[in-house]
């Protein structure tokens, strides 16, 4: 972790590695630079992409944004994290069904269930499985990351690779290997008067849910006392502990923290698809992953970033070069990105300073 | 379906036993299918009293799908294959399900000289000719068929597909794959049908099955205004997302006919689409349990009587497959004087099967192992049910 330095000496050090970057390296900036502009004029040309790109985007910076906390606080890839993800998914879906281990609480809440009750709905389920994914990510540092804290990193990874499969079981166990259907709860109707650009409730659902969650991240590590506490911890684990700070409980917080995104997005997940299925949380943490990395791990705003580009590109390459290709391009930048910044988009910066600084 | 293997459990004679074996996917969106084919294969063998002449038939069901990937694995089936393939009381192999999964097991099954008969592949390469020119000699290194199947084709599936969008009068279409040998294989033939009956196809796209949504694709479609879209896919490859992310795009079921062939044809699809799928068709290669002429009738009142889940598309088929090996095995153990008969001779007899009478009609294998049926099926979704909306024969096609 490095210490934040001031504005200046940064935009400095960035013109002195131009000055002193090698060929390849200019040759990648060249790229991304001409990649951001035709994204900027395709998005001018089919604004309902962008929209699209966005809603997708937002979805995989929630994910992101759990990667990189963890990542930023103990610089552990949690690869446990989107299996969470698609844990807070089946926890949702569950809840909109009304029953859980055989008793029936309420009648399940369908498509035609009133709007009163929808609403009421969307928010139990999300506040359900954003507490047991919270809860969830606590647990799985408790039983399988804390222990190894001492441990060659490596231990720790693999721990993290065999706590996701253990969740993949779960997930499988829970509701089958086929994708499972979640309630129409929300209207794809579009909002705007206009056929040219279509804007539903479920794009406004998902920016409605993901805005918030974001302010409230960022003001939650920028200016409360336990905020400062996992920014000083990610800073230097020892001296955040010298001065008194609770370090065990601090990384419980970045994990809760972690499971609470993952369930609101789970949730989010399911109802904006409308389908889900037990290994969701490795095709989308992948995503995820890919942008938590391309923004800089570690950085928060690096992973918001990362995650609406990978969105925005996503949608732009399934419309102008071809769905067969989308992956492979999305990854290309990403390999693009990595040789000309190795720490990724936003990586200066360290970890917990990255709404604060 | 262990539980079910009472019938074997007597009989004074041990010497005279032979074991088929079937390979499907039993996890996944297709588990309430196979299991029930699983069933039906074993009343072939209880309705026989477990012999075919004087062999006792033992039978094991294996499971070509993993857990993790939800949906049949290569690597399972090439296990499966070679499990058998080394096990000698093995003389029938029954499956499998998926055409990609029997590219992997013809070859292995073909050196060790099985008799293999699929209740369900339907891609065309596996025992005819396509553009590729390697086909269908590669999945054969003996240079000796012993590979057959008792539903037709995708060529005729993909004629039947393309005809009735012709008689809906739609003039363009857009084409989606899976990118798998079944789904890019009948939406080839698919194409190939509608460009000879005067459709335009506009585009053409492989998707990856495990996206989270179409959105941005479908978006991409609307904006072309296709007719119809035809998608040649399983539907563990995300075939109701699809759906729901057309009609989401704005191209309802009415205005933009959705059409895909029998890898989609799958009740869970119905679960999986709720409202969206209301209103899109499907293309089988066969005809739909309750259109079956008497003898199929009979067939499943007796399967209600045995089993409580009720008969799905490729239950028959799965009962037919069983019935002409087993057929075949006691043709085989007679020409081998009443004692268990070489692999090599119940190929023989799977291939000398003419005239079979059975549930789904009258029909014979040709040198290829295709079999002689003709009829095909168009369903709809109505009511959240699938519907039969016309029966086509393809010898009309040609």
């Amino acid at each position: 972790m490095t210490t934040g330095e001031p504005a200046k000496s940064r935009s400095r050090a960035l013109i002195e590695s131009i000055v002193s970057s090698s060929w390849s390296s200019r040759i990648a900036v060249a790229l991304v630079a001409v990649l951001v502009v035709l994204l900027a004029v395709q998005a001018v040309k089919e604004p309902a992409q962008l929209v699209i790109g966005i809603t997708n985007g937002a979805i995989i910076a929630l994910v992101a944004l759990g990667y990189t906390l963890v990542y930023g606080i103990i610089e552990l890839i949690n690869f446990a994290h989107g299996d969470n993800f698609m844990i807070g998914s089946f926890v949702g879906l569950t809840v909109l069904s009304g029953t859980f281990a055989g008793l029936s609480f309420f009648g399940a809440i369908t498509d035609d269930s009133g709007t009163l009750i929808k609403l009421a709905g969307v928010l139990i389920a999300m506040a359900v499985a954003m507490i047991a994914c919270g809860l969830l990510g606590v647990g799985i540092e408790r039983v399988a990351y804390k222990p190894l804290r001492n441990s060659p990193r490596l231990a720790v990874l693999v721990t993290a690779i065999g706590m996701s499969f253990i969740l993949q079981n779960v997930g499988l166990v829970w509701k089958g290997p086929a994708q499972v259907p979640f309630p129409e709860l929300i209207s794809s109707a579009n909002i705007l008067p206009t056929d040219a650009v279509v804007f539903r409730w479920k794009d406004l659902f998902v920016v409605g849910v993901t805005v918030p969650l974001l302010v409230a991240l960022s003001y939650f590590i920028s200016s409360t006392r336990q905020g400062k506490a996992m920014r000083a911890v990610a800073q230097d684990k020892e001296a955040a502990s010298m001065v008194g700070i609770n370090v065990n409980r601090t990384i419980s917080i970045t994990f809760l923290l972690g499971g609470i995104l993952a369930g609101a997005s789970g949730v989010m997940y399911g109802l904006f698809n409308g389908i889900t299925v037990f290994n969701v949380g490795f095709t989308q943490g992948l995503y995820a992953f890919t942008a938590a990395v391309l923004g800089g791990i570690g950085n928060l705003s690096g992973a918001v970033v990362g995650g609406f580009l990978i969105g925005i590109i996503g949608s732009m390459a399934d419309q102008y070069i071809g769905v067969r290709w989308t992956a492979i391009v999305i990854f290309a930048v990403l390999i693009l990105v990595l040789v000309f910044r190795p720490t990724g988009l936003l990586g200066d910066r360290s970890a917990m300073q990255g709404g604060g600084q | 379906m262990r539980r079910r293997r009472r019938w074997w459990g007597g009989g004074g004679d041990e010497a005279l036993t032979a074991k088929i074996v079937s390979d499907l996917p039993r996890q996944g969106a297709n588990r309430a299918q196979t299991t029930t084919m699983v069933n039906a294969i074993n009343l072939a063998i209880e309705e026989r009293e477990g012999k075919a002449g004087d062999i006792n038939i033992e039978y094991e069901g294996l499971d070509d799908a993993t857990a993790q990937a939800g949906q049949w694995d290569a690597a399972k089936c090439a296990e499966n294959a070679q499990t058998a393939a080394q096990d000698e009381e093995t003389i029938g192999w029954i499956g499998p399900f998926n055409s990609g999964c029997a590219a992997v097991e013809i070859p292995i099954l073909n050196e060790a000289g099985l008799a293999m008969i699929s209740p369900a592949n339907t891609y065309t390469g596996l025992t005819k000719p396509t553009p590729d020119e390697s086909e269908p000699d590669k999945y054969y290194p003996t240079g000796e068929r012993n590979y057959a199947r008792v539903i037709v084709t995708d060529v005729q599936q993909g004629q039947a597909g393309a005809s009735f969008l012709a008689d809906e009068g739609v003039e363009t279409v857009y084409i989606l794959d899976d990118r798998e040998t079944y789904g890019k294989g009948v939406a080839d033939e698919f194409q190939t049908a509608a460009e000879d009956l005067g459709i335009e196809v506009i585009g053409r796209e492989g998707i990856d099955g495990s996206a989270p949504n179409y959105r941005s694709l479908m978006n991409k479609v609307a904006a072309d205004d296709p007719d119809a879209i035809y998608f040649g896919g399983i539907i563990e490859n995300n075939a109701a997302q699809i759906i729901k992310d057309k009609v989401g795009a704005g191209m309802s079921n009415e205005d933009v006919l959705f059409i895909g062939p029998d890898g989609i044809f799958v009740d869970e699809l119905i679960s999986q689409g709720g409202d969206s799928v209301e209103g899109i068709y499907t293309s089988f290669g066969g005809i739909p349990p309750e259109e079956l002429g008497d003898t199929g009738q009979e067939f499943i009142d007796t399967y209600e009587e045995n089993y409580d889940d009720d008969v799905q598309p490729y239950t028959a088929y799965a009962y037919e497959a069983a019935n002409v090996m087993l057929d075949a095995i006691e043709r085989a153990s007679e020409e081998a004087g009443g004692e268990v008969p070489d692999r090599q001779v119940v190929v023989e007899q799977v291939f000398a099967t003419q005239d079979f009478d059975g549930v789904l009609g009258t029909w014979s294998f040709d040198e290829d192992g295709d079999t002689s049926l003709t009829e095909l099926s168009i369903q709809e979704v109505e009511d959240g049910q699938f519907q039969l909306n016309r029966v086509l024969d393809v010898s009309e096609f040609e």
